[in-house]
């Protein structure tokens, strides 16, 4: 039992990751009608605004220490950060430690900006094009911003750690009775689900009940009639490309600390997280967000020893096998609308 | 009357027919004025250096090809000679290969076989490069070994750690410098018990690859001779990326040891995954739960961050080291490049020297002669103590050390601290070692 919890809680974790990267694939594609293959590119320039804000804060003032060596028995250089300096070595170590926190506050507006520009820069200038050309340029675009990453930080993972307070795990067993060590979770897991939940619930709120959303709604259910209303459409659908990137990268800052990000981790998601949108059903944002979390819990329950040892490689293959399995059945997605991508 | 069917279309397929069979047999072939495949004319020789230059092991690849500049500066006489000057072989004078001005051209291997293979091909074919050298990992060195050998020239392997690259898959024209799974097994197997005990339940979680399945059994071996028992052995993708779904029955499933067969990206997620969910915090049968990764590198290290401290591993060598050598080579290296050397650039260098000098010794470019020069060859004074490139098989005995995650590190290099030397007669074994056996070294190529 102990087990099965562990791994929905995985699955759960996981299927935040998913969700929140296809939500934003949903939302643009639903707005712009755009197959944005440069998001999961997104996901990864969010995290390494996490690095970014982390590098900034450890800034350092350098100082000769006579008393010990380098690798090359010259003087030692030590490295005090200016925070340090400024605010005191307790209160500097503070700001260091909860830079992954600082850099959320960051990334919004960084995000924003990116997707802006992405959208006016390029991706207008494919709304009329076969959804071919959208793949192909958005994809380039994935990874001229890929190498782009990797010039200026290298190939390496770069450690990106969370808050200390929040490094350690819970043992959720002991609070629902469970032997003690019986489910030890992640603290840091824990707050990406709630984190995950509250982004999501946010987005749906701004779409549900301001005015806004409302407009945006009814442009993604018929752009041109709201057009020949006077509302400028695609003003707001710019807005909800930004948007889309912003959630895209909150959840890479926010995943930083679960794995060190690198500059290929946006290409690990993508795939799987256009699986997780056609298998909600495309322009579908409910259904995108169940899928995500279905497709998570389902993956982690693969991974178990028990599903590999009774079928061997499934884990590698269980979300390509469940989006076989619900297309066959349900050809438009878990939640997909009639007429989104038949014509 | 004869009449002729002879047609248009018939005629361009005959000619492309011959065409391909006149060329196919000059592929890998020397040139008619060569007594060997690529051999060098003029007042220089071209070295091929295959290292991955993009994907995930780019700053690897990067090491490496630091360490080949500075291998090629020290053979042409110039810089300070690194470890040129301790080598116990006096045979390379500064003045290039054989009076020849050492160049280079360099490949990208992308760690995919591939396209190391592709690189390879072309540095051999258009480049005339008469040795390659060079990769991140034992896929790709396989694949490129098995080139060589058809192509008639000597590959002198870079990091690649799994048994088979000397075992089942080794080719006479093949050498390999870096230790192997074995050896790791059998260096880290005295100091696991030492600082563990002898009675402990292992887990192990394995990268689903050559490299990944060979370490995995070394070390089941090696730690099951101990007396310890392995409570299960899960493979995981290579493409895995979140390890919680692996590491979570752990937790529960009696184990006091995780063993991560893991390297790079792989190693660096699973150790932070394994570390968050509290393992290192946890207490099972009575003794503190421990974690050990087989093959550590720095820039794993580097990558894995607070995650490694206290974690045991094995290493092939340690720019901390104080023999003569590793000084030699630390201080050249760190004054070209403003930082230590890594393991895979040592090797690299080293593999670079040993061809060097086996040449000087053979007095030819010919591979048949590398290779009669290299075999039995016993050296000293390149950072892991005396050492013997064996004949049987082309692998390198020598010294290995145990390493463990520091607490304290002093500097951004300074993540791994030196437990033991595991002297090389520790981890010898014999050629017709079951882990190795199944391959053949066949006859060397020099591709004429």
């Amino acid at each position: 039992m102990d087990a099965i919890i562990l791994q929905i809680l995985n699955g759960l974790d996981k299927g935040s990751a998913y969700a929140l990267i296809a939500l934003g694939l949903t939302l643009i594609f639903g707005t712009l009608g755009v197959v944005n293959f440069a998001h999961g590119a997104l996901f990864m320039i969010g995290a390494f605004c996490a690095v970014t804000v982390q590098r900034i804060l450890t800034l350092s003032v350098e100082t000769i220490d006579e008393t010990r060596t380098d690798f090359l028995g010259n003087p030692l250089k030590v490295k005090t950060p200016y925070v340090e300096n400024w605010f005191g070595p307790e209160v500097g170590a503070a700001i260091i430690d909860w830079s992954v926190p600082i850099a959320i506050l960051f990334s919004i507006p960084i995000m924003l900006l990116i997707g802006f520009v992405m959208e006016r820069g390029l991706i207008k200038h494919f709304y009329k094009r076969p959804h071919a050309d959208q793949i192909l340029v958005t994809f380039g675009l994935a990874i001229v911003l890929q190498e782009v990453i990797k010039y200026f930080y290298g190939a390496n993972p770069i450690p990106t750690p969370a808050p200390d307070m929040f490094s350690g795990s819970i043992d959720l067993g002991v609070l629902v009775g469970f032997d003690v060590n019986a489910i030890i979770y992640p603290y840091w897991r824990l707050i990406y689900f709630a984190f995950a939940a509250l982004i999501i619930g946010g987005v749906f709120a701004f779409l549900q009940f301001t005015t806004f959303g409302m407009v945006v709604r009814a442009g993604m259910a018929d752009r041109e009639t709201v057009g020949l209303l006077g509302i400028n459409i695609d003003r707001r659908f710019t807005i909800m490309f930004g948007i889309a990137a912003a959630v895209a990268g909150l959840a890479g800052v926010m995943y930083t600390p679960i794995n060190p990000p690198n500059y290929h981790m946006g290409m690990d998601f993508l795939v799987l997280s256009f699986v997780v949108v056609v298998v909600g059903g495309m322009g579908s944002l409910p259904g995108a967000v169940l899928a995500g979390f279905l497709l998570g819990i389902l993956e982690s329950f693969a991974s178990t020893t028990w599903a590999t040892t009774t079928i061997p490689g499934i884990n590698q293959i269980i979300i390509y096998l469940v989006a076989i399995i619900v297309l066959l059945t349900r050809p438009r997605g878990l939640m997909g609308r009639k007429g989104v991508m038949e014509d | 009357m004869s009449k002729s069917n002879l047609t248009r279309r018939g005629l361009l397929k005959s000619s492309a027919v011959a065409g391909a069979g006149l060329a196919l047999p000059t592929i890998f072939t020397a040139s008619s004025a060569s007594a060997y495949m690529n051999e060098p004319t003029g007042g220089s020789v071209t070295l091929g250096f295959n290292v991955p230059q993009t994907g995930p092991y780019a700053d690897e690849g990067a090491d490496e090809l630091r360490a080949y500049k500075l291998a090629v500066k020290h053979l042409n006489g110039e810089g300070d000679g690194g470890m040129m000057t301790t080598f116990s072989s006096k045979a390379l004078q500064g003045n290039g290969i054989l009076g020849k001005k050492v160049e280079f051209v360099t490949g990208d291997t992308q760690t995919k076989s591939d396209a190391a293979r592709a690189s390879a091909k072309s540095m051999i074919e258009k480049d005339g490069a008469v040795m390659i050298t060079g990769g991140s990992s034992s896929g790709v060195a396989i694949a490129v070994q098995g080139l060589c050998q058809e192509a008639g020239i000597i590959f002198m392997a870079g990091l690649t750690h799994s048994n088979d690259t000397t075992g089942k898959d080794k080719k006479a024209n093949g050498f390999r410098h870096f230790f192997n799974a074995y050896m790791s097994g059998a260096a880290l197997a005295p100091v696991l018990e030492s600082q563990y005990g002898a009675d402990r339940k292992a887990y192990h979680l394995t990268a689903d690859y050559t490299w990944g399945w060979t370490q995995e059994e070394s070390i089941v071996a090696a730690t099951e001779a101990l007396g310890w028992e392995t409570i299960e052995t899960v493979k995981t993708p290579l493409a895995a990326t979140d390890f919680s779904s692996y590491i979570a029955p752990v937790l529960n499933s009696g184990a006091d040891v995780l063993v991560l067969n893991h390297y790079g990206g792989n190693m660096i997620n699973s150790i932070n995954n394994a570390v968050q969910f509290g393992l290192l915090d946890k207490q099972v049968n009575g003794k503190k739960f421990e974690i050990v990764v087989p093959l550590y590198s720095r820039l794993m290290a580097q990558g894995a961050g607070e995650a490694v401290k206290g974690v045991l591993g094995s290493t092939n060598w340690h720019w901390s080291l104080q023999d003569e050598g590793s000084k030699a080579f630390v201080k050249s290296f760190g004054t070209e490049y403003g930082r230590p050397p890594s393991q895979a650039a040592h090797t690299t260098y080293c593999q670079t020297l040993l061809y060097a000098d086996a040449c000087e010794r053979a007095g030819t470019f010919n591979p048949c002669g590398v290779v009669e020069a290299l075999e039995g060859f016993e050296f000293d004074g390149l950072g892991n103590g005396p050492t013997l490139y064996r004949a049987e098989d082309h692998q390198c005995f020598k010294d290995v050390l145990v390493v463990r995650g520091k607490e304290n590190p002093e500097s951004e290099f300074d993540l791994l601290e030196v437990v033991e030397v595991t002297p090389r007669a520790q981890v010898e074994y014999a050629p017709d070692h079951p882990m190795f056996a199944g391959g053949n070294l066949g006859e060397c190529n020099d591709g004429a």
